[in-house]
């Protein structure tokens, strides 16, 4: 196989975003600009558990889940939270700015 | 066999995402004008997390709670429109239903309007979650630990998130207002069509979409009206201001959203199964959704949520912004905490010290990859929880005069290590809850929550 330079998640990615899905759960969206990177991340199997894992520095058990959503072209990704909403030690009651590591997501 | 009537088309106004967040009279004027059979708006989340359900206090504003039901419930009163809402107050136990209750009997001695009100509550007494718990009927949901005893005695304010059921007594019963306590955020839209006949899943699915209004439109908004048609083999949606449409992607994704599974939406008695839905453009800003199915589950089971007390916060704010103090604050903190814990001895000892670190990992704490900050200045917030107010303010008052004129190595500026933008520096902050239940549990009637009609 031909090397090439790995490419941004940033140019392929029209939303990338995070939020809680119950109190419990992180839930991490990154929707595709085109149906065509969005198949082609789906064939390959680009997002990977050990590597969402690794972006985050969590165990591979923490990763619920991986679940490609056609009607929209996105990829969803499922975490425990460290600490649930709002319980003492915990940072940010929403959820919603935990999705920077995705931004590092090369392929 | 009887040939069965076509049902007509079923038209819900969703006036907005979470009751008290608004809405544009213009929108609402329009959905009126299309004739809804129903008006309806979810008024709950877990989103602000579990204080408000532990201290009974809504967390929207009574003002604009009342300007949003105000105009609900006159129009839907005068025109013969049931209005339905539901998670009263935000969390949508006893003290949040009563909040709102009083909203509305004020309402309507203002505004002299008469109507039969219907409320169900959705609290749920200790003894029944125990008994539930002995007999195997509650099961934790993904990353919950399983239920004890002891949790479930020290929860308070539990609630179970309803679903049709409860809405389409009160509708037969002749309600024209109705008020619920903690629901399934679809049930207030779908209750009505699904007792007329209409396909569950689809008309769950509607819901599911109709509780946050406008923000499955593009431009999304929290505070903008929604319109949802009903037909036989599908739902139509569109919104009501010139400036937002939906489109088959903002549908679509709106989907997504706050869910860990889009295909399969969970709720009371089954989940929305979607690997068959479609979404539609159907031009003019209309989406048509097809295929979404509702597939029983085995058992009818409720999701439960209630919170505990976990102590009592103090708070503090302060700015750093001397280089060689931020370079090494990871040890200056922690040997802060240690002259705190050495001076108090036992006096500390309940209390939990934490350092928000704004500018290194304020935000993202242990998840945060990067562990060098580049920053040249630190904004630190001060947390201590203790069992009791008085405990708390202690131990932050200590802490925060020691991280002030903490001598650490290399320091060079010695007046003072922090830079409070606020006198008093230290903050009261009260009560804190933690979410103790979050599980799931089985019961056998699925109307089980208590309902009651009120003339006014």
């Amino acid at each position: 196989m031909k090397n090439r330079a790995k490419r941004s998640i940033l140019k392929v990615a029209r939303v990338i975003r995070s939020k809680n899905s119950g109190p419990y759960e992180l839930t991490l969206d990154i929707m595709f600009k085109d149906r065509r990177d969005y198949e082609l991340f789906k064939k390959k199997k680009l997002v990977t558990a050990s590597q969402i894992a690794a972006l985050y520095g969590v165990d591979k058990s923490e990763v619920l889940k991986i679940i490609y959503f056609e009607p929209s072209q996105a990829i969803k990704i499922t975490l425990k939270r460290k600490i649930p909403s709002g319980t003492p030690g915990d940072t940010d009651i929403y959820g919603a700015q935990q999705h920077a590591p995705l931004l590092n997501l090369k392929f | 066999m009887e040939k069965r009537k076509k049902l007509p088309p079923f038209k819900i106004l969703s006036t907005t995402a979470i009751l008290g967040y608004g809405f544009p009279l213009s929108s609402f004027k329009k959905g009126l004008s299309k004739k809804p059979d129903l008006i309806a708006a979810d008024a709950g989340s877990t989103d602000p997390g579990p204080y408000y359900l532990g201290s009974g206090k809504s967390f929207t504003n009574r003002t604009a709670v009342k300007r949003d039901l105000r105009l609900m419930i006159k129009a839907g009163v005068e025109k013969h429109i049931p209005v339905v809402i539901g998670s009263a107050g935000g969390s949508g136990a006893r003290p949040h239903l009563d909040w709102c209750l009083e909203i509305v009997r004020e309402i309507a001695r203002e505004e002299k309007l008469h109507f039969k009100l219907g409320i169900v509550q959705a609290d749920v007494k200790k003894e029944i979650v125990l008994k539930a718990w002995k007999e195997g009927k509650i099961s934790p949901l993904p990353f919950v630990p399983p239920l004890t005893r002891k949790v479930i005695e020290n929860s308070e304010n539990i609630v179970a998130q309803m679903g049709v059921e409860p809405f389409i007594k009160l509708l037969k019963a002749g309600a024209e207002v109705i008020v619920a306590g903690r629901s399934y955020d679809p049930a207030v839209f779908a209750a009505l069509p699904i007792s007329r006949g209409y396909d569950r899943g689809l008309a769950l699915h509607l819901g599911k979409i109709l509780e946050c209004a406008a923000i499955a439109a593009t431009p999304g908004s929290g505070s903008d009206c929604a319109f949802g048609t009903l037909q036989e083999d599908s739902f139509i949606l569109e919104a009501l201001s010139p400036e937002r449409k939906f489109t088959p992607q903002s549908a679509a994704a709106h989907t997504l959203y706050e869910k860990s599974d889009p295909y399969h939406l969970p709720g009371p008695g089954g989940s929305i199964d979607l690997t068959g839905c479609k979404f539609e453009d159907l031009g003019q800003g209309r989406v048509r959704v097809t295929g979404s199915k509702f597939v029983s589950s085995e058992g009818y089971w409720l999701k439960l949520e209630g919170v505990r007390l976990a102590g009592y916060r103090s708070i503090s704010v302060a700015g750093v912004r001397d280089p060689i103090m931020i370079e090494r604050i990871d040890e200056i903190l922690k040997a802060v905490e240690v002259r705190v814990r050495d001076i108090l001895g036992k006096d500390s000892q309940g209390s939990r010290l934490y350092f928000h670190v704004y500018g290194k990992n304020g935000v993202m704490g242990e998840l945060e990859p990067v562990k060098k900050t580049k920053s040249h200045e630190l904004g630190i917030v001060i947390e201590v929880i203790g069992p009791t107010q008085a405990e708390a303010d202690a131990v932050l008052a200590l802490t925060r005069s020691v991280l002030l004129h903490y001598g650490y190595e290399g320091r060079i500026a010695t007046a003072g290590n922090l830079a409070f933008p606020f006198s008093p520096s230290d903050v009261a902050m009260g009560k804190v809850y933690e979410f103790s239940i979050y599980h799931l549990m089985q019961v056998s009637d699925p109307a089980f929550f208590p309902v009651k009609t009120e003339k006014l």
